[in-house]
């Protein structure tokens, strides 16, 4: 049981997952935009084409509508196809398939199919790619009943994640923060399945309780440390899926602390926040809190090309630092 | 070939229409029957609906019931199909039960979808149909999936893929043509092309006089037929099922056709004239062309095809009292099948 572990990136990760799946079942193929011989924009597919050959690691046409649609028929018949996005921007070509169809296939034919399908999406800012290609934007989809939706923080969670989405008969939508690529970190070899539903306590505390999503994980716990030199000792809390969302975890965290600040990197409006903060509202850790819910979001722009600019359009770990003090201290 | 009408000389039948030559007497009267049901079927349906049996809406294929049943007679039980919004006579000319049609229609849980889709997403993928669509479009890329699919394992299946005029303009059209041409898919493109996408006629709407005219940017055959003519629209579909067995490629048929219906149900009638329906309903009705070809064969008889309709009568009154009496699903339901296992 216990597999040697090895520090590899998060993209080796992934790219492992994907060869363990496809080693082990036939059935599953890799569709998307240059994922062959170029080995994916991000070169998370690399070499699997020597591998695989060209018809289990397919380049589509760059046609993200039809091309997720024959991903969804495919899954609906019988193949267990992974597809990549080259970002997750281009998810807005593709939303028919995503939502009218894939999502809700199951439910309109009363159960008669499932959609076994993972699709993958290189998501979020920093690398000066600006308004089209730095966007976060799985709080679209995790609108939606149908999906899951989950967004992997760590090279062990993606790879565990991403296998046991191979497995879900549902149509599973995984969101890369993109500067999460090259995160090295400990990944047991082989096969094993982390869960799609459940949040993940990073660093336990008593005053506040941080739930963050994707690369706000790793500035979350920066701050968490800032704070312990102050005396604040701060929970972090990796949400890791947004559709389902762990209420337990949650809820027992902000019992636990009475503050909740939400820290994600997608539009601060109508995003994941509002989502927990209302989920806290209604819950009973409600009347715990001592402080009002926070949320530190993206701003309310387009991500922009300046990168001092575009630093600025999503959360930083000072402002995770103050924004903490700030509920801790009682001084906002 | 086992398949021919064997009351005949060969002499007299090598200048028959296709279907004569290829099908068995039973195949062609079965054919017949199912194009009844169609029409019966959704007569029925729109019955039950002007008597409040039926709420929603629904799309009448009514006049196009020789494109459902053509290009499904090539097809076996395991081939698929994709379906549209006005998919009713897809579902039957692939196989479907009328009984378990009627109680979708009426919601309740011994239909096809459990009462959770519909008219607009009737489905039985136990007879290879995989669904209706409320997108216009919507199947192309996933009759191409179930396409990719069939050709990965080797099922030897080919996948039909209906739409209508209206999905032609639709990008998913285009890029679901050009991926099964480039990867050789066993996919059929059959184009139901009735004039007008909702109210905007073919005229107003395409570049192209045909919709198979647009069969040559995705370098595969573009065939028009009669779709108002049985054989035509079989052999058509008879030669497009054999090239994509062989692993040759899509092809995409074009069935020209009308609807006698409105588009929905909310319908006025009020871009196309009184004189261009009867015209079509009185000249060039599907189920009457075919009946007079059965004659002048001499394949049935007029007491037979009464027979036939009386027998089609009966299935469908069957069907509506069968989905009246079928319980409604429970309240507590309402969240089955959102995922396969609950999370």
């Amino acid at each position: 049981m216990n597999a040697p572990v090895r520090e590899i990136s998060y993209s080796q990760a992934i790219q492992e997952a994907m060869a363990i799946a496809m080693e082990a079942d036939e059935r599953v193929i890799l569709m998307g935009e240059d994922i062959g011989v170029y080995g994916g924009a991000f070169q998370v597919t690399g070499d699997l084409i020597d591998r695989f050959g060209p018809d289990r690691v397919m380049d589509t046409p760059i046609s993200e509508l039809g091309g997720a649609g024959v991903a969804v028929g495919a899954a609906v018949t019988g193949l267990r196809p992974i597809f990549e996005f080259q970002f997750s921007d281009f998810a807005a070509l593709a939303m028919e398939q995503i939502v009218n169809q894939a999502a809700k296939m199951r439910y309109m034919l009363g159960g008669a199919v499932s959609v076994p399908l993972v699709m993958r999406f290189p998501a979020g800012s920093g690398t000066g790619a600006a308004a089209q290609h730095s966007q976060s934007l799985e709080a679209w989809l995790g609108h939606v009943p149908g999906l899951k939706v989950i967004q992997p923080a760590t090279p062990h969670d993606v790879k565990g994640m991403l296998l046991a989405a191979v497995a879900d008969p549902d149509p599973v939508m995984i969101f890369e923060h993109k500067l999460l690529y090259k995160m090295k970190g400990p990944v047991p070899e082989g096969h094993y399945t982390v869960p799609l539903n459940k949040a993940e306590v990073r660093r336990e505390g008593r005053d506040v309780s941080i739930v963050a999503t994707s690369i706000m994980v790793h500035k979350a716990l920066e701050a968490a440390e800032v704070l312990a030199g102050e005396g604040v000792s701060a929970e972090v809390i990796d949400l890791r899926s947004i559709r389902p969302i762990d209420r337990e975890t949650v809820v027992a965290s902000v019992k636990k602390t009475s503050r909740l600040i939400c820290v994600y990197e997608g539009v601060k409006t109508l995003g994941v926040g509002a989502e927990i903060s209302a989920m806290i509202a209604e819950s009973e850790a409600f009347d715990y809190l001592d402080a009002p819910i926070l949320r530190l979001g993206g701003s309310e722009t387009p991500i922009p090309y300046n990168p001092e600019l575009e630093k600025a359009a999503v959360p930083q770990v000072p402002e995770i630092v103050d924004a903490a003090r700030g509920l801790v201290r009682g001084v906002r | 070939m086992s398949g021919r009408a064997r009351a005949m000389q060969v002499e007299e039948t090598s200048n028959l229409p296709f279907i004569y030559r290829q099908y068995e007497r039973e195949q062609l009267l079965d054919a017949l029957r199912k194009m009844h049901l169609i029409r019966r079927f959704e007569e029925g349906a729109e019955e039950c609906y002007m008597r409040g049996l039926i709420h929603g809406t629904m799309h009448l294929s009514i006049g196009q019931e020789a494109s459902a049943m053509g290009i499904c007679m090539p097809l076996v039980n395991e081939d698929q199909i994709t379906s549209t919004h006005r998919g009713h006579g897809h579902c039957i000319a692939k196989g479907a039960d009328v009984k378990r049609m009627f109680a979708e229609f009426f919601g309740k849980t011994t239909g096809y979808c459990a009462g959770r889709g519909g008219s607009m997403h009737i489905a039985d993928v136990s007879t290879g149909n995989l669904g209706a669509n409320g997108i216009v479009g919507g199947g192309l890329p996933i009759a191409v999936g179930a396409a990719l699919t069939a050709k990965r394992l080797r099922t030897g299946k080919v996948v039909v893929c209906f739409f209508g005029d209206g999905a032609n303009n639709e990008g998913a059209f285009h890029e679901a043509l050009n991926m099964a041409a480039i990867w050789k898919l066993p996919v059929i493109f059959v184009c139901e092309n009735n004039g007008y996408g909702m109210s905007t006629s073919t005229e107003r709407s395409t570049a192209v006089a045909n919709v198979a005219d647009r069969a040559a940017a995705y370098s595969m055959p573009g065939v028009i037929v009669d779709g108002n003519v049985l054989s035509e629209v079989a052999e058509a579909s008879h030669e497009a099922v054999e090239r994509a067995r062989r692993g040759d490629g899509p092809t995409l048929i074009e069935c020209k056709t009308y609807r006698y219906r409105g588009h929905s149900k909310s319908d006025r009638n009020r871009y196309r004239t009184k004189d261009e329906i009867d015209d079509w309903m009185t000249n060039r009705d599907p189920i009457k062309r075919y009946e007079a070809q059965l004659l002048e064969f001499g394949i049935a008889t007029s007491d037979e095809l009464e027979a036939i309709r009386g027998s089609v009568q009966q299935e469908i009154d069957a069907g509506i009292e069968f989905a009246k009496v079928s319980p409604m699903p429970a309240i507590d339901g309402l969240a089955d099948n959102v995922y396969t296992f609950e999370a």
